[in-house]
């Protein structure tokens, strides 16, 4: 009965841990080692060495989606930035109906990237859509078709990400200059600074944190689009927009490919904790300091 | 040498009011010109659904619709007018109810349990435990499908709505923990001190003084579990198929499949009625809703 109730809270936890520890470290662990085997359609466990992960970098097609990686994430990191930084130093400017404002920013964030894919899908619509109105407003030559060009299909995939998320990096930017303290904007305005380089010299750089988390953030949600894509290009035209979350569901689910599968999932895997693992040990030893 | 400074900063702020009205004009045109560009999405969804196709042809995107016609509204939602054959969201949507519903109740109420016993009943090693919820949330979950559509197939509720539940209930597990402990880790201990001196144990002290002052926690989880599940895709795509589908796989299905002739007014009543549920708890909860995206991204 005593040591019942002294280690209750260790019972109670047990459920989760054993299912954290089956569903997530588990099946990550029988990824890794169904990356190093030969399985095609089904799971074989005998090793195979790191053929599958040769095989994978020798693929044209995931040489595509990691470059389309790559330029998303740049693009999306960059333009999520400079957008929320604008609207959260505008919004901080003691205006008039923020509340309101910041409603209307961040609405896209609670809708689903599919939802988002099948608006801008309609929105980008090549006869139909932008291109359309252009027309209708006198400029007949106008042309958008970038959702059915192969070079261009992965920056509308970048358009409507953007859209969906620069909202939420406005949102934690206006949480971050809100604590700072206005004794020090006060201080510099005496010392005669404009209000530019009071944001771009004193608190911008103060703001070190919320920049790492914004990037690991974007980063983060990067890596795992998958539902975006799919709505708005499904990867295509061809596989021109194809990313790695989309090659691994394609390999796995419609090519019988299941031991390259598991190496281009363990490849995500790992860029994922190679960012995320360093992130994480700063803040905890951040909140310890504290 | 106090009064000269005030002085100078009256003066500066005179200086600076005139400036300001300048400033405040141009400030209040780009936050317009982003309100726009934010708007624009939903203002195209919305009058498309209200037009006919022939009006879409012959029109532009921003076009009004010549009335309100709810015809598309009703073939998005139940079929009707459909021929046969094309994707209707009603059933779909239920599907999603009856998903959501568990998946967020179990998950939330496992989440306030871990956190409380994280934090007001520690014990040696409590931290590398709360690492391995705080790591999960950050998992690529294309490292987990494979071993997860095998384990849903050994259990036999493969492509069922109860397969679901269990998976965001699995996954949820990590985000509501990581919640609830970061807000009972900023409660004072105080209280269950005391209360633990008083002989109240472990249960007692959780329904008696914890989750009373849980409910802003509480609600935070709720919506971001509901919105996680809601909008979810990839686990709905992987793990169900046809009739048990949620309704983001439908939705897709819809726009990718229909008839021949593409009925994009179809499509976008579709995507509204999708998007709905968690429009309106964003509207009706925002802040809670913020917090919830704060606290699930930067953690800590």
């Amino acid at each position: 009965m005593f040591w019942l109730k002294k280690n209750l809270p260790k019972l109670v936890l047990t459920p989760s841990l054993g299912i954290l520890s089956w569903f997530v470290y588990g099946f990550i662990f029988w990824t890794i080692y169904i990356s190093f085997t030969k399985s095609k359609m089904l799971p074989r466990y005998e090793l195979w060495g790191i053929e599958q992960y040769i095989r994978l970098w020798k693929m044209p097609r995931w040489h595509v989606a990691v470059e389309n990686l790559l330029i998303f994430t740049v693009l999306f990191i960059i333009l999520c930035i400079a957008i929320g930084i604008l609207l959260s130093i505008l919004l901080d400017q003691k205006i008039r109906a923020e509340g309101f404002l910041r409603t209307i920013y961040l609405y896209p964030m609670a809708l689903s990237f599919i939802v988002t894919g099948t608006a801008w899908k309609w929105v980008l619509n090549p006869t139909l859509g932008i291109e359309k109105f252009a027309h209708d407003m006198g400029f007949e030559t106008f042309k958008f078709d970038w959702l059915v060009t192969p070079e261009m299909s992965i920056y509308t995939i970048v358009i409507a990400g953007v859209w969906q998320s620069s909202g939420f990096i406005m949102a934690i930017f206006l949480a971050g200059l809100r604590s700072v303290d206005d004794e020090i904007i006060k201080a510099a305005k005496i010392d005669g600074a404009g209000i530019f380089s009071i944001y771009s010299k004193i608190i911008l750089p103060m703001m070190r944190p919320v920049f790492m988390s914004a990037i690991v953030i974007l980063v983060h949600l990067s890596i795992k689009s998958y539902d975006l894509i799919i709505a708005l290009t499904s990867g295509g035209p061809g596989i021109s927009s194809d990313m790695p979350a989309v090659f691994m569901t394609t390999m796995a689910f419609h090519r019988s490919e299941v031991g390259l599968a598991s190496a281009s999932a363990i490849m995500m895997f790992l860029t994922v904790s190679a960012i995320v693992v360093p992130y994480l040990y700063s803040e905890l030893k951040r909140e310890d300091a504290r | 040498m106090q009064d000269k400074e005030t002085l100078k900063l009256n003066k500066l702020e005179a200086d600076s009011k005139r400036k300001n009205t300048i400033y405040r004009w141009i400030l209040y045109f780009i936050l317009g010109i982003f309100v726009i560009y934010y708007l624009t999405p939903l203002y195209v969804m919305i009058v498309t659904s209200f037009k006919t196709m022939p009006e879409i042809r012959q029109g532009n995107l921003f076009s009004l619709p010549s009335s309100l016609k709810f015809d598309a509204w009703k073939q998005a939602w139940d079929g009707t007018g459909y021929t046969g054959g094309d994707v209707f969201l009603k059933p779909y949507f239920w599907n999603s109810i009856k998903l959501v519903v568990p998946a967020v109740v179990i998950s939330t109420l496992l989440g306030a349990i871990n956190g409380y016993a994280l934090t007001k009943w520690r014990f040696k090693g409590d931290s590398y435990v709360f690492l391995l919820f705080l790591f999960g949330t950050f998992i690529p979950y294309q490292a987990i499908l494979l071993p997860m559509a095998r384990t849903l197939g050994v259990l036999g509720i493969s492509n069922s709505i109860n397969g679901l539940i269990l998976v965001h209930v699995v996954y949820g597990i990590c985000f509501t923990t990581l919640f609830c402990r970061n807000y009972y880790v900023s409660i004072s201990d105080e209280m269950v001190r005391a209360a633990r001196i008083d002989g109240a144990g472990f249960f007692k002290i959780f329904f008696k003084i914890i989750l009373p002052i849980s409910i802003p926690i509480i609600v935070v989880t709720v919506i971001w579990q509901f919105t996680q599940v809601w909008n979810d895709f990839l686990f709905g795509a992987t793990f169900s198929f046809g009739e048990s589908a949620p309704i983001q796989v439908a939705l897709n299905n819809l726009v990718l499949t229909g008839t021949a002739v593409k009925r994009y007014n179809v499509d976008m009543a579709a995507a509204i009625i999708t998007g709905i549920p968690t429009l309106i708890v964003y509207i009706l909860a925002g802040n809670y809703f913020i917090k919830g995206l704060t606290a699930g991204s930067v953690k800590g």
